[in-house]
């Protein structure tokens, strides 16, 4: 587990298939320890990169390294210290979730216990039931159960909560965070703004197989896009400002409130979320090369 | 050798996967029907009909026993294969560090075991219910249901590339398997059979398998009688190997 390199490295990577380019040169680098999040809209290339790096698929351009080794290779040896939870992955439908994980337990040098796994993603009432009749949820949980149980240094989540509803969505959040604290390095992909901010560390916002921005995402949201002051004026309607200096404008908007003698009802002030970052990267406007620009300050000399 | 099916060497995952697909066999009752019951099925109830008729008899049971490597090698193997790539199954098994010679290893086992207790059974009831005797050349016996095997396995993981989505597994399988099924059964019984449909049908890899079958099960007229059948089931072997190496996808076809 040496700390001092990398545990993905990627540069200048491309993807093509046939005259569509579906990655055109990314560069990132996970280290060890760390929850990254490719996010970005359906079709931004966000699988494919993953794909890549989980050997899957050749590349067209660039280099790759996935914990020293190339994983275009497709080596025994890093298979058994990579765990991938796939966006779509099924699994025999009369296997039971102790069983599966028995079976995959064999494919690892050196396993995790099955009942700490079964634990761990939260299956020990459904241990004993086939697959076939599990919930999406537990599924996804099994899927997650699956990745682990040969103790993966680096797990690959692709789109780990597609489709959830908000309590499994939680419940798998709280998956992930326990695999960080087990100190395992994870690559996740998503298109949920919240479940980037929730979950990474550093976030990569990828778009037309480009990064538009990279990384953590609260210096992302600060760096890219504007605070909102929002209120309800005398008349009862909802109005909502944006700034880059909230100072100023509370003060303005509070003296002529004051100067009135009235009250700004329902006060707020909103710090730039992910979401308008990603709104204003992914535009197909002219801004979005300035507020890529912007976006990137906060991360100078990353890979 | 007990130490080889330990650990995870290759010898010991394929014997690990072989076990998995045995109890994932018998635990999906339309698989243990389709690939099992029903060449039993027509065994019993061809038997029936055909009771007290010797010479019919003899014909049958070869028959059937041909038909039993069919579907417990090319019609499984094309359900599995599309089934497992379209689930999603394949692609989560590639991602892990089980090597591809260990799971396709078990997964032919499990094939062979089913084909093997097929025959076993077709051979018994021969004996004790249809009163053909014993098989008169084992070896040629041993021979024709191991070259069937490969090819028809080989078969059906190449016609596993041809067939879209899991849906549609059953309508491709039978536009091939029923066809070719009838016109063998036909042509091997029926002395008058159209010359066009003779010739498709030894063109075929079921018919000389029969008659193979039927050399060593009834008549004991010695592999060297049916060296063109073997030749003929050997050749779609290399063709079906050489297809099913070539276009096998890990991953769900995209739609």
């Amino acid at each position: 587990m040496s700390e001092a390199t990398p545990a993905i490295e990627v540069h200048a990577l491309s993807k093509r298939y046939g005259d569509f380019e579906a990655v055109r040169g990314i560069d990132i680098s996970v280290r060890r320890g760390e929850v990254f999040g490719l996010l970005g809209p359906n079709g931004a290339g966000k699988t494919t990169t993953v794909e890549i790096l989980e050997g899957y698929r050749a590349r067209s351009g660039g280099e790759v390294s996935v914990l020293g080794q190339d994983p275009e290779k497709r080596s025994r040896a890093l298979r058994r210290r990579i765990g991938i939870v796939l966006q779509s992955g099924g699994i025999y439908g009369h296997i039971t979730p102790r069983e599966a994980l028995r079976h995959w337990a064999g494919f690892y040098p050196k396993p995790r216990d099955v009942e700490e796994v079964l634990a761990l993603a939260g299956l020990q009432e459904k241990a004993d039931v086939r697959s076939r009749r599990l919930s999406g949820g537990q599924l996804r949980r099994l899927d997650f159960a699956l990745a682990l149980v040969g103790d993966p240094e680096l797990i690959f989540l692709d789109e780990p909560t597609t489709g959830f509803d908000p309590e499994a969505r939680r419940s798998a959040w709280e998956t992930v965070r326990k695999l960080r604290d087990l100190g395992k390095t994870i690559l996740l992909t998503t298109h949920y703004l919240d479940e980037a901010q929730e979950l990474a560390d550093r976030v990569a916002i990828v778009k037309d197989g480009r990064i538009l921005a990279i990384g953590p995402p609260r210096e992302l949201g600060v760096g890219a896009s504007h605070y909102r002051i929002a209120y309800r004026d005398r008349d009862g309607r909802f109005v909502e400002r944006q700034t880059d200096d909230p100072t100023a404008l509370l003060a303005e908007l509070t003296a002529a409130a004051l100067a009135r003698g009235e009250k700004l009802e329902e006060l707020s002030v909103g710090r730039p979320t992910l979401e308008d970052v990603y709104l204003e990267l992914t535009a197909d406007a002219d801004a979005a090369p300035a507020a890529a620009k912007r976006a990137a300050v906060g991360e100078a000399g990353d890979g | 050798m007990a130490d080889a099916l330990t650990g995870d060497g290759p010898v010991a995952l394929g014997w690990r996967q072989y076990r998995l697909e045995r109890r994932m066999f018998w635990r999906n009752p339309s698989a243990a029907f389709f690939n099992f019951l029903l060449p039993l099925l027509f065994l019993g109830g061809g038997g029936a009909i055909l009771a007290g008729n010797q010479h019919e008899l003899n014909r049958l049971i070869p028959a059937i026993a041909a038909m039993s490597v069919m579907s417990t090698t090319f019609t499984a193997l094309a359900y599995n294969v599309v089934f497992l790539r379209e689930r999603g199954v394949l692609k989560r098994i590639r991602g892990t560090p089980l090597p591809t010679g260990s799971y396709f290893g078990g997964v032919a086992a499990n094939a062979v075991t089913n084909t093997a207790l097929q025959i076993a059974i077709v051979v018994l009831a021969g004996k004790l219910i249809f009163g053909i005797g014993w098989p008169r050349d084992w070896a040629e016996l041993i021979v024709f249901v191991l070259v069937g095997v490969v090819c028809l396995t080989a078969l059906g993981v190449a016609f596993a590339h041809a067939i879209p989505n899991f849906e549609s597994t059953a309508a491709y399988v039978n536009a091939v398997f029923l066809p070719v099924v009838f016109i063998s059964f036909y042509v091997f019984d029926s002395a008058g059979a159209p010359g066009f449909l003779r010739q498709i049908a030894e063109a075929l890899p079921l018919k000389p398998l029969i008659d193979g079958l039927y050399g060593a099960i009834v008549t004991g007229s010695g592999l060297g009688d049916h060296l063109d059948a073997l030749a003929v089931i050997a050749l779609w072997g290399v063709f079906g190997l050489f297809f099913a190496v070539r276009g096998f996808s890990w991953e769900q076809s995209r739609t």
